[in-house]
């Protein structure tokens, strides 16, 4: 352990949250220290208030929240205390922080090296010469592949990965002696998420920095934690050294919280006769052609590339992969939202692929989609009856049978007949997943592709869909192609798992086999790069 | 360079817009009612059949359709826009004539209305929710509902009539014979009246739209970023808030900019400027077709430049744009 004093001292703190919120205080009496040379994990899931009091510490609380009592001690001075002037000449150059959305944490309009540069010039350090010198440097510190490149990009070039790392440059730009890191790694998909956590772990022991890092993923936390503080509700519930919290968890939150992680606990491998194939892909190929311009050449990408395999009535086929691995366009061909260049796609017999015009939209209501995103997927402006009940009557169910239909689905999701009058955002993100797989339902499909349908959501809310999906496929007798970058997530719903590299199939075979069995080299990184492998081997 | 090609290309379908739009307006005045040689005939007071058949004859209006159409076209070939019964002058040389003025007046409106549209939007999104925010916007929202030509009157009854300060109508002073800077600054004070008065409609626009788009992109990520930086709050609204709200005000200062030539009729007319617009509106009181159809040229012509320019315009702001084409 370290007994070094602390760097950032949490005492009592309170954050009152603006009249009619669903709570009165965002924090209430949380305390906690982060000391130097070690990373304090923070844990809870949305809502908990947890990246609140990282918000205070940056002094960039949103409107309306304030702090009604406590101290927050950096350094011996208290921030809460400090005018905004005084906390502008902290951030960045004594704190510094880093955002869960690499892909809009940066401006979109300035190159790479500028946004870095920027930071110096805040603080007014360095010439701008010096300052480009050394945002290189930082660059080539964080491992960005040739950096003299990069530094003159402009964001949209560097992939999710790339622009977490350049959110890091930035944040460590001036030897901070507190990183704040609130979410760092959720949205990359886990061999990303297995290099930026490595890559924070050793600049902050190379740095020997205080690193405060936000998360509500327990297998994170098993990764880079020294010490572990749990909250729910705004308030902590657990507070302790990493091996402590893991491995004896006091507080009944916190053992729910690590049960909910989707474990490797395989399903046991069902004998099964295989009976005809609802779904039989062969030979798929699709390629996505960049036009080129005058100083670059055409770009190819091979997005499938001779894929086939088949699905039968009932199983639930797990299509896992990277981003980039073409696994999305798989699920894309299949819904026929695109075209594959050649192969066939047939269900039941029907070649599926091959329809057109009204035997195509007759068709489509077979195979229906859950889609990633619950935020986006609904129009906002649309009531949530309507919007389940768009697709029966745009196959001619008559309105008012419908809706009356919708009420049911809603019912069956768990959300309740009622919520057919409410709009998508008075709904959270688990919630509206539930309105989006009840939309798929209302068709009446035969097979759902589920793409990430879970990644967005908590822990426990995932946990919850996923068993939700799974009670539904057995009630209504469906089959489910369930597309996802997280291994842990397949382990749990699929009866077979099919692996995806570039796209092509890399593996494919039952879940126990290739989880357990993995023949190839790829798929042994993909599962050991899953965060929290380690612990969880240690603990089985 | 990737801009000359694309500048090339642009232009390469511009000519063929152009020669469409060309065919286009030239059908569209065949089929307007009346025969302009009856109504020259009419106003000469001279109607009997000869002379009509003289005045077909010299104009060529006699022949068939597609031969009207092809001496039009290959004329436009080679900048000849043809005569205009009514003015006796080439439609060149009258257009040419009215051509600066229009472009001095509506270009000023156009600079003024972007840089002051843009400066209160900034300053009501940086004020919002307090009283100095809230009065931008109700001077915006009242200068975008009142009618242009009332607020014209009114400027004249004020600034002219009551104050004295500017002079009411005209471009110069007519008969006193300034020259070099006086002349510069004679026209400059016959300027302000019309051009404010045609800028405050727009400017209006760029104010309410900046203020949207800035409030928008506050909320973005990147500025928390910023925030999170330690950069002072005015770089942090200039540098990324501004810089991002600005693409969508592009897109609208290209739409103001193509109506340069014709979108003054009004304000031309008040204020008795010599330009395009009123020039214009004679030449369809008078059916001089020739005359409209080649203000109409210029006008697409001007509308088609502009998008081009709005369009580079828009690629040096965003970069994303240069990838994706």
């Amino acid at each position: 352990m370290n007994d070094n004093a602390p760097v950032l001292s949490i005492r009592g703190l309170t954050l009152a949250l603006p009249k009619g919120a669903d709570r009165d205080y965002a924090v209430e009496e949380v305390s906690y220290d982060v000391a130097r040379g070690e990373i304090m994990c923070v844990v809870g899931e949305s809502g908990s208030g947890k990246s609140m009091a990282a918000n205070a510490v940056m002094g960039l609380l949103p409107k309306g929240v304030r702090a009604t009592a406590g101290e927050v001690l950096f350094d011996g001075q208290d921030l809460l205390a400090l005018t905004e002037k005084q906390h502008r000449k902290l951030r960045g150059l004594r704190i510094g922080m880093i955002f869960q959305e690499p892909m809009t944490a940066l401006n979109p309009l300035m190159r790479v090296g500028a946004q870095i540069a920027e930071v110096f010039e805040a603080h007014g350090k360095f010439t701008s010469k010096e300052r480009q010198q050394r945002a290189l440097a930082l660059l080539e510190e964080v491992g960005i592949p040739e950096p003299d490149k990069a530094i003159r990009a402009y964001p949209f070039q560097l992939s999710g990965g790339q622009r977490q790392r350049v959110m890091i440059a930035m944040a460590l730009a001036l030897e901070p002696e507190l990183l704040i890191a609130d979410e760092p790694t959720t949205a990359l998909d886990v061999t990303t998420q297995a290099q930026i956590l490595e890559l924070i772990r050793d600049l902050q022991q190379r740095r020997g920095m205080a690193v405060m890092f936000i998360t509500h993923d327990f297998g994170v936390v098993a990764e880079v934690a020294t010490r572990v503080c749990v909250m729910r509700y705004g308030r902590v519930v657990e507070l302790g050294t990493a091996q402590e919290v893991l491995e004896n968890p006091r507080h009944e939150y916190t053992r729910a919280l690590l049960e909910a992680i989707p474990s490797n606990i395989i399903p046991d491998a069902v004998a099964q006769e295989r009976p005809a194939p609802l779904l039989e892909v062969r030979n798929l190929n699709k390629v996505f052609r960049s036009r080129g311009g005058l100083f670059k050449p055409a770009r190819e990408v091979r997005a499938l590339d001779d894929v086939s395999f088949t699905l039968a009535p009932g199983e639930t086929v797990g299509i896992v992969g990277e981003s980039g691995s073409g696994k999305s366009t798989l699920g894309r061909c299949v819904v026929r939202l695109e075209r594959p260049d050649s192969g066939s796609l047939s269900l039941s017999g029907t070649d599926f692929s091959a329809l057109k015009g009204d035997e195509l939209r007759r068709e489509r209501r077979r195979v229906q989609m859950i889609f990633q995103d619950p935020y986006a997927s609904l129009n906002p402006r649309h009531r949530v009856g309507y919007a389940i009940a768009q697709g029966p009557m745009a196959n001619g169910v008559a309105r008012r049978q419908a809706m009356q239909q919708a009420e049911e689905l809603l019912e069956l999701v768990g959300l309740g007949a009622v919520a057919v009058d409410r709009y998508p955002h008075e709904f959270s993100g688990g919630q509206r997943q539930r309105i989006g797989i009840a939309r798929a339902l209302a068709l009446n499909p035969e097979l759902i592709v589920a793409d990430e349908a879970v990644s967005a959501l908590d822990v426990s809310i995932q946990a919850q869909v996923l068993e939700l999906l799974e009670e539904l496929k057995q009630k209504l007798s469906l089959s489910l192609l369930f597309i996802t970058h997280d291994l842990r997530v397949a382990a749990q719903i699929c009866d077979s798992i099919i692996v995806m590299q570039h796209g092509r199939i890399v593996e494919q075979g039952t879940a126990q086999e290739v989880l357990l069995r993995p023949r190839e080299a790829y798929t042994r990184q993909l599962l050991d790069a899953i965060p929290g492998r380690a612990h969880e081997a240690a603990m089985a | 360079m990737l801009y000359a090609r694309l500048i090339v290309m642009r232009l390469l379908k511009a000519v063929v817009v152009l020669f469409l739009i060309v065919i286009f307006n030239f059908f569209l005045i065949q089929m307007a009612p009346g025969d302009p040689a009856a109504i020259l005939a009419g106003e000469a007071g001279a109607t009997d059949e000869e002379f009509l058949r003289q005045l077909r004859e010299r104009f060529g209006l006699d022949q068939p359709i597609y031969v009207q159409l092809w001496r039009y076209v290959s004329g436009i070939a080679m900048l000849d826009f043809g005569w205009s019964y009514r003015q006796g002058m080439p439609v060149l040389d009258l257009i040419l004539a009215r051509l600066p003025a229009t472009l001095l007046l509506t270009g000023t409106a156009f600079v003024l209305s972007l840089a002051l549209g843009i400066v209160a939007g900034s300053m009501a999104a940086a004020r919002v929710k307090k009283p100095s925010g809230s009065i931008i916007m109700a001077l915006a929202l009242l200068f975008y509902a009142t009618p242009l030509f009332w607020v014209a009157l009114m400027a004249v009854v004020l600034f002219s009539v009551f104050l004295g300060w500017l002079p009411a109508y005209g471009m110069y002073t007519v008969g006193a014979g300034h020259t070099g800077f006086a002349l510069v600054l004679d026209v400059a004070k016959h300027l302000i009246l019309p051009a404010t008065t045609l800028a405050l409609f727009f400017m209006a626009i760029y104010t309410r739209m900046t203020r949207a788009s800035m409030l928008e992109a506050s909320q973005q990520d990147y500025v928390k970023t910023a925030r999170a930086k330690g950069l002072a709050p005015g770089v942090i609204q200039r540098r990324h808030i501004l810089r991002n709200a600005l693409l969508p005000i592009i897109t609208l200062a290209g739409l103001q900019a193509g109506q340069m030539v014709g979108g003054a009729i009004l304000t031309e007319t008040v204020f008795a400027w010599p330009g395009i617009g009123r020039l214009m509106f004679e030449a369809l009181q008078q059916r001089d077709y020739n005359l409209l159809l080649g203000i109409f040229f210029f006008s697409a012509a001007l509308v088609i430049v502009f998008n081009i320019i709005t369009d580079l315009v828009y690629r040096l702001a965003d970069p994303r744009i240069k990838e994706a084409s």
